[in-house]
């Protein structure tokens, strides 16, 4: 055990010596790994924000249950409105309550007056507890079904095209992502194969007085692993920044809509997303490094 | 002990580097391998220290047959020998502590107990006024002098030097010479590869030195 705990102290004192003693170095390649990560972080905040706003609006979507014109079941219906698990509140509008209002309303009063008997249905307008498109569409689906029910209508379909816009906006933090995690690794990778180059000479030596393998590769390691936690830090840090500079805006934009919206800084898991995910971008870039070049001192 | 059996050296590409060499070392003796250059001193120091594998043959050090070893078990054989080559290969971007204290790192021994050995080897080697220095300060001799306390420090059972006078005045020759006969009385099995064996040897060495005398790459 103690043994073990002297193989990773003494590798990670040496890494945070050397990083000390090129601070300007190891400062800009944190600057470099965390611009990168704060791409994706950013764009994820401002996803994750909008998807916030869908859960918060005010104008809820409804439902329209317009049912047969000679639908006789009308009280069977609201009774099976009334202890639907699913459903929040919801409104009764006979057809001669809608025939009257649309009879004194002076747009469609014209319309009316040409008409001979009343066409309109009975209606009951529902607004269900989840908004959410998935639960709008099953709700519409099963109504649809119901016995007396020529049309179950969903009143918000912008909804739905803010949710599709969502989700090409994930698509594209996934996408950003899997790019810029490929280039961190890739420049985690070059400057971990750098420095094992400008200490050749210091492998080889302890090659030759028995030196293993996993001695020679952990510090390589741990300065992959410690790149990337700077990194990921260097990253929260901008995010946090953006965030509060942004909100200046939002908080303007948002007050002409009469909404206290502001854009949420990250929470606790995403803090540990962000930072784990640089670790371990860190430790893959220097893990191929370390492997590849050390390979060609292999024949010592 | 070392037991070299029928073993032979080649190099891709290369004549045959040893041809066929037999012979014994025990535990303690003063060893003097010598030759011209490229009559496979270094060639046969390497066989020796597992930095090499023979092409034909069998190595034997401490029972234990070097070909049949694996890679990762080479690293463990290696710190049982303390080398020490003509061009010294110090790290010349640390001081002479922290170059004498690597095999003790190496060998997963760090701080107190650490400390106490570099400084009796460095005292050993007359250089203990020295430890903050950087090896580039140093004259050829120290830096010998240096590479011969970080060859000790891990009291390894065999010491093993390249020409270790190769680049050296007389006078400074004489003197590593001293500290490495003084390694042998202590019972370190010493191995020396030089151009000849020395002419004047202490009396008390004399009698015990083994000469492997190498030319073409054949024991003569």
């Amino acid at each position: 055990m103690s043994l073990w705990l002297t193989q990773h102290q003494q590798p990670l004192k040496l890494v945070i010596g050397r990083m000390r003693n090129n601070l300007m170095a190891t400062l800009l390649m944190f600057c470099v790994i965390g611009v990168t990560l704060c791409l994706p972080a950013i764009l994820y905040t401002v996803v994750d924000n909008l998807s916030r706003l869908t859960g918060g609006v005010e104008s809820k979507p409804q439902i329209s249950l317009f049912l047969k014109l000679d639908a006789s079941n009308k009280t069977e219906i609201e009774a099976q409105l009334k202890k639907h698990a699913d459903i929040a509140s919801f409104e009764f509008v006979s057809k001669d309550d809608a025939w009257s209002k649309m009879q004194q309303d002076k747009n469609t009063a014209d319309a009316a007056a040409s008409l001979e008997k009343n066409p309109l249905p009975d209606a009951f307008y529902i607004t269900p507890k989840k908004v959410s498109p998935d639960n709008m569409a099953r709700l519409q689906e099963e109504m649809q079904k119901w016995d007396g029910v020529e049309l179950a209508q969903v009143d918000a379909n912008w909804v739905k095209r803010l949710d599709t816009i969502l989700k090409l906006g994930k698509k594209a933090v996934f996408v950003l992502v899997v790019l810029l995690g490929f280039a961190l690794i890739t420049v985690i990778g070059n400057t971990i194969r750098l420095q094992i180059m400008t200490q050749r000479e210091e492998i080889e030596v302890s090659k030759l007085i028995g030196a293993t393998n996993p001695f020679i590769r952990r510090p390589f390691l741990y300065a992959g692993v410690l790149y990337g936690l700077g990194g990921g830090l260097a990253a929260l840090l901008i995010l946090t920044l953006v965030t509060l500079l942004f909100n200046f805006s939002v908080a303007e934009i948002a007050d002409l809509y009469a909404s206290n919206f502001r854009l949420h800084l990250p929470n606790g898991s995403s803090i540990l997303v962000l930072l784990a995910s640089a670790t371990g971008l860190g430790w893959l870039g220097s893990y191929f490094a370390v492997n590849r070049t050390l390979a060609q001192f292999e024949n010592l | 002990m070392i037991k070299f059996d029928q073993v032979s050296k080649r190099y891709p590409g290369n004549y045959e580097t040893l041809k066929r060499i037999s012979f014994e070392i025990e535990q303690g003796d003063l060893v003097f391998v010598t030759g011209a250059s490229g009559a496979g001193k270094s060639t046969l120091l390497k066989l020796i220290a597992g930095l090499e594998r023979p092409t034909s043959g069998t190595v034997l050090i401490n029972n234990q047959n070097v070909s049949q070893l694996k890679a990762a078990a080479i690293p463990y054989l290696r710190r049982q020998f303390g080398l020490i080559f003509q061009d010294h290969k110090l790290l010349y971007d640390r001081n002479c502590y922290e170059n004498v204290v690597l095999p003790l790192n190496i060998n997963g021994i760090i701080g107190e107990d650490a400390a106490k050995r570099v400084r009796a080897a460095l005292d050993k080697v007359g250089l203990l006024d020295k430890e903050k220095a950087m090896p580039i300060t140093l004259s050829g001799g120290e830096q010998q002098r240096l590479a011969i306390a970080r060859a000790v420090v891990s009291r390894p059972a065999f010491l093993i030097a390249d020409e270790p006078t190769g680049n050296l005045d007389e006078n400074y020759a004489a003197e590593i010479l001293e500290f490495l006969y003084a390694f042998q009385q202590v019972g370190v099995t010493v191995i020396i590869a030089s151009h000849e064996a020395p002419k004047h040897l202490p009396p008390e060495i004399a009698s015990s030195i083994k000469v492997l005398h190498l030319q073409h790459g054949e024991l003569v």
